[in-house]
């Protein structure tokens, strides 16, 4: 089929995806019992305010029109290109402000948030995976399946509490609540991601001291995440070491490393792959929780808090953010699996 | 001196239900230049022979006793390090199934390449790639195809250029077990060739190890014949088929059906492959031995020089049997 | 073969409980990983006892301020300390499982009841049907869980049910999905086939022969669906979306916990913590132990 032409086929299945998943999201959000608004207002305010209220948010209108506004909200390119970020509807809470504004511009947190713990998750993951494949049954390999158990058991703010008791308040070394010191101004805004604007910026310093930031929280969630990895690396490359090209790698007289690293992790890593794929959607749910945790100032820590407002438009362009990202993942990690593997195209 | 000199060679394979020997007592030797041709049922052994040959006993399985030497050399004493300097530039391995020996992820070039940066450290890419293509020219491969990938290729062609691959280097020593087996007839046949003509080119040593002792026979100059892990009978090829010994191997060649021969009875040994878990006592092939004693049942058989560099493990070999086959 | 064919139902689910007794005790002869589900057995069964029996043991009312002196560290009187409120943290731990386990439960038992009859009827009859239900599973089941727990629990707002709910609806494509694979592979079996041309129905087709060989599948799903609604329910919490203030309850404390953590209070935040760690540890043993045992994927 060639790389070209499965790209192009996979971006347009994405299509029918998408509508179905904001479809799913209105579903859920409005056809669920409880009036939003009265919720919102916790039957504390006047009908006539409600009344308002409904009328502004557009909650008065029968089902399909709200469907309708919704959907033209969202795909409303020109809407898109003026602010920057699509229209989700405004805010319960003030009813001025854009929902949209709000998310976009909490996500890049969210995003740094979820790349670094991504690294740091695979990296353990799949060196300890590796060494466990290599200690087959050895007291090494039952340690660190016991590891990737126990950490997966853990609530991920559980240990994000603990390290920040350790690091942060005995041993004062990193500071929660900012993304970077507050004594240093955030790198121009670029890509939103301060390590990576600091870079672009030429600012090692800069570099350091949001990268201070990020490494509880993404140490957090990355240790959390890593059991999954440890435990798929190991069961793949075992299966992997078992076939009869590794053997023959091994009769060839190339080296140990070769072999292991280009022979069976590079043929084992196409599931683990597409595992990170699917591991993003665990890793925006336990962001949430590791945001409220750290107060990091990212799209969880934002849906945590208007839930608190019961500000429920913003909740639910909140989940369609989510939902769209991880739509985007799973695309991205489908191009990149067909790249690795020749076999996909044909 | 002789290339290959093996003595007494014991293989464990050890699991929780128990320890299977896979490989008893084996002692052979091997000249260069020379084709010895390994037969047997699966589970008799040979592969895990043939792999423990490299060193490459398949995990759980352990070498326990003996000596493997390879030029005077005892292999099984060197460093892990020296091992694989020997393993694909001075004994190459053939496997059985060319859909799963090479890696699915990396262009046959690149799988030359490789091999050769791996023994030569300071050979360039292009270098390695002019050679790759003469070792595959003289196989039948097109060199337009050293960009493919393995799975872009047929079997035939994916068993030739493992070939290649093992002779790529110029080895002395080339054990291939079971070529063909997953191939058809037809590719067979050229793939034996294949094999006869790159070994008289090279002078290489052959180590043929298949469960079609047809093939075996007409290839190579010497036969072992393996059951249960032990070596039942031992010597030239011609010797074994003018004058086989041991009930298995007359056995084996009994059934080997002849085209030109037209109501044949198609023979076969009766009973099964020996639990190795739990080996008979005695002569393990006494449960489908025609021609069993008492003692058969109690004592185990050592392997006995009858003359003619012919070599036999049974108490009571069928005189009759000889006769029989055509 | 031949005999599944001529088991009745009932036997069938005679059979399954017969065999069940005797092979807890072969369990611990299975090696390493029957004894990891054994140990998964015995953690989650003693910490439901404990729950069960608290209201017996506990030596005060969990919920009564000031039994004792305010954020008193661990003691003989209060081997756990007190809470903010003054509140025994002993008897709140005994007691404190309680909406953990029933949220998990009701939350497991409605993802089974719905996702595995949906993935078995939907596998089943197959086509266009089944591909669409199929997509829709998909979505859900690629979407973030906790993300989707979060909404419908705000929407639907506090209370046990209402977490179950939410929990439960993440969870549904789980089942669906391995029970539509087992199934998927079973269907093209011969000895299906075979039933299916003797005329046996659609519903004895699926009961005797499909259901028997995806029980194993569906029981390892079941516990790590257990292990990760306690850790759900615990998040919920942790946000703001659990229960009401005046049940005791394990995720509640280790929110409450973490405000004492900054005047050095350890320990109202540790034992629920601990309590936690220990029940989603259990099912996660039950749950790889017995994957483990269910497909020896690597035998020597």
């Amino acid at each position: 089929m060639g790389l070209r032409s499965y790209i192009i086929t996979r971006i347009i299945l994405t299509i029918p995806t998408l509508l179905l998943l904001l479809t799913a999201v209105f579903v859920m959000m409005r056809v669920l019992p409880g009036d939003p608004v009265a919720l919102h207002f916790e039957k504390k305010a006047t009908p006539e305010a409600m009344e308002q209220m409904r009328h502004l948010l557009g909650l008065d209108k029968p089902l399909w029109a709200q469907y309708a506004d919704y959907i033209g909200g969202i795909v409303d390119i020109g809407y898109l290109l003026q602010h920057g970020y699509p229209n989700l509807g405004k805010s319960m809470q003030t009813t001025t402000e854009d929902v949209g504004g709000q998310i976009f511009s909490a996500f890049p947190a969210t995003l740094e948030l979820a790349i670094y713990s991504m690294i740091i998750a695979s990296v353990i993951g799949i060196l300890l995976g590796v060494a466990a494949s290599k200690a087959y049954n050895s007291v090494w390999d039952h340690l660190i399946r016991g590891f990737g158990i126990v950490t997966y058991a853990i609530p991920v703010f559980f240990l994000g509490i603990i390290l920040q008791l350790v690091f942060g308040v005995y041993l004062g070394w990193f500071r929660t609540g900012l993304r970077i010191s507050p004594t240093v101004q955030p790198p121009a805004h670029i890509t939103g991601l301060y390590t990576i604007d600091s870079l672009l910026e030429g600012n090692l310093m800069k570099f350091v001291e949001s990268f201070k930031s990020l490494l509880l929280p993404s140490l957090t969630l990355g240790i959390i995440l890593s059991g999954v990895f440890i435990r798929l690396t190991r069961t793949n490359m075992l299966e992997t070491f078992r076939l009869e090209f590794v053997t023959a790698a091994k009769a060839r007289g190339l080296k140990e490393s070769t072999v292991t690293f280009g022979y069976a992790l590079r043929n084992a890593f196409l599931p683990i792959l597409t595992m990170m794929g699917l591991q993003f959607a665990l890793l925006l749910g336990g962001a949430i929780l590791t945001e409220t945790t750290f107060s990091w100032p990212g799209l969880g820590r934002y849906i945590v808090d208007r839930i608190n407002f019961r500000d429920y438009t913003a909740i639910q362009g909140a989940v369609v953010v989510f939902g769209l990202f991880v739509t985007l993942v799973s695309l991205v990690v489908d191009i990149l699996y067909a790249y690795l593997d020749p076999r996909i195209r044909l | 001196m002789p290339l290959l000199e093996v003595k007494s060679l014991t293989v464990d394979y050890r699991s929780s239900r128990g320890t299977v020997r896979a490989v008893e007592d084996v002692s052979f030797s091997l000249e260069k230049g020379e084709t010895l041709g390994l037969a047997g049922e699966s589970g008799s052994g040979k592969s895990t022979l043939g792999l423990s040959i490299i060193r490459l006993t398949p995990v759980p399985g352990r070498i326990v006793k003996g000596q493997i030497k390879i030029d005077g050399t005892d292999v099984l004493k060197l460093s892990e390090d020296r091992m694989r300097v020997i393993r694909g530039q001075k004994v190459a391995y053939i496997f059985q199934d060319p859909m799963t020996s090479l890696n699915p992820v990396k262009k046959i070039g690149a799988h030359f390449v490789e091999l050769m940066q791996a023994h030569e450290p300071n050979t360039k890419k292009e270098d390695a790639l002019e050679r790759a293509k003469t070792v595959l020219n003289n196989l039948g491969i097109l060199t337009e195809r050293m960009n493919d990938y393995p799975h872009q290729f047929s079997g035939g062609m994916r068993q030739r250029i493992m070939i290649g691959l093992a002779i790529a280097l110029n080895p002395v020593l080339v054990i291939a077990d079971e070529p063909t087996t997953a191939l058809d007839v037809i590719v067979q046949a050229k793939i034996l060739d294949l094999l006869e003509s790159l070994r008289k080119t090279y002078g290489m040593a052959l180590i043929l190890i298949s469960h079609d002792l047809s093939i075996i026979l007409e290839r190579c100059d010497r036969i072992i014949v393996m059951y249960g892990s032990y070596i039942v009978e031992y010597a030239d090829s011609t010797e074994l088929y003018k004058n086989p010994i041991h009930p298995y191997t007359q056995g084996l060649l009994r059934s080997i059906p002849n085209i030109e021969l037209a109501d044949q009875k198609l023979s076969a040994i009766p009973g099964s492959p020996p639990n190795m878990l739990n080996p008979p006592k005695g002569c393990r092939f006494w449960p489908r031995c025609e021609n069993t004693k008492i003692i058969c049942k109690s004592k185990e058989p050592s392997l006995v020089n009858v003359g003619n560099n012919h070599f036999v493990r049974c108490f009571s070999p069928p005189e009759e049997g000889a006769k029989d086959i055509e | 073969m031949m005999e599944k064919k001529e088991m009745s139902e009932t036997k069938v689910k005679r059979s399954i409980l017969a065999r069940l007794l005797p092979q807890l005790r072969s369990l611990s002869k299975r090696g390493p990983s029957g004894w990891m589900v054994i140990v998964g057995i015995v953690i989650v069964a003693v910490l439901v006892i404990m729950t069960a029996i608290a209201p017996w043991i506990a030596p005060r009312d969990p919920n009564r301020a000031n039994v004792g002196p305010l954020r008193s560290p661990p003691s003989l009187q209060f081997p756990m300390g007190t809470t903010a409120l003054g509140q025994d943290m002993f008897s709140r731990v005994l007691l404190g499982g309680s909406v953990m386990l029933q949220v998990s439960a009701i939350s497991v038992f409605v993802c089974f009841l719905v996702g595995v009859p949906m993935g078995l009827f939907s596998s089943y009859v197959g086509g266009n049907l089944d591909k669409a239900i199929s997509l829709v599973i998909d979505a859900v089941y690629a979407f973030p869980g906790l993300v989707i727990a979060i909404a419908i629990a705000a929407v639907l707002g506090p209370g046990v049910i209402n977490m179950a709910l939410s929990i439960a609806v993440v969870y549904i494509p789980s089942y669906f999905r391995i029970v539509r694979s087992q199934v998927l592979s079973i269907k093209e079996l011969t000895y299906v086939e075979a039933a299916r041309s003797i005329g046996a129905k659609w519903y004895t087709i699926l009961l005797r022969y499909v259901l028997p060989n995806v029980v194993p599948s569906i029981v390892t799903v079941l516990t790590v669906n257990f292990a990760d609604a306690v850790l759900t329910a615990a998040g919920l919490t942790f946000i703001g979306l659990g229960v009401s203030v005046d049940i005791p309850d394990w995720g509640y404390d280790l929110t409450k916990g973490r405000e004492l953590l900054s005047s050095g209070g350890w320990w109202v935040i540790t034992f629920p913590g601990i309590m936690i760690i220990l029940l989603a540890l259990g099912f996660t043993f039950i749950g790889e132990g017995l994957s483990e045992l269910l497909n020896p994927k690597l035998e020597d």
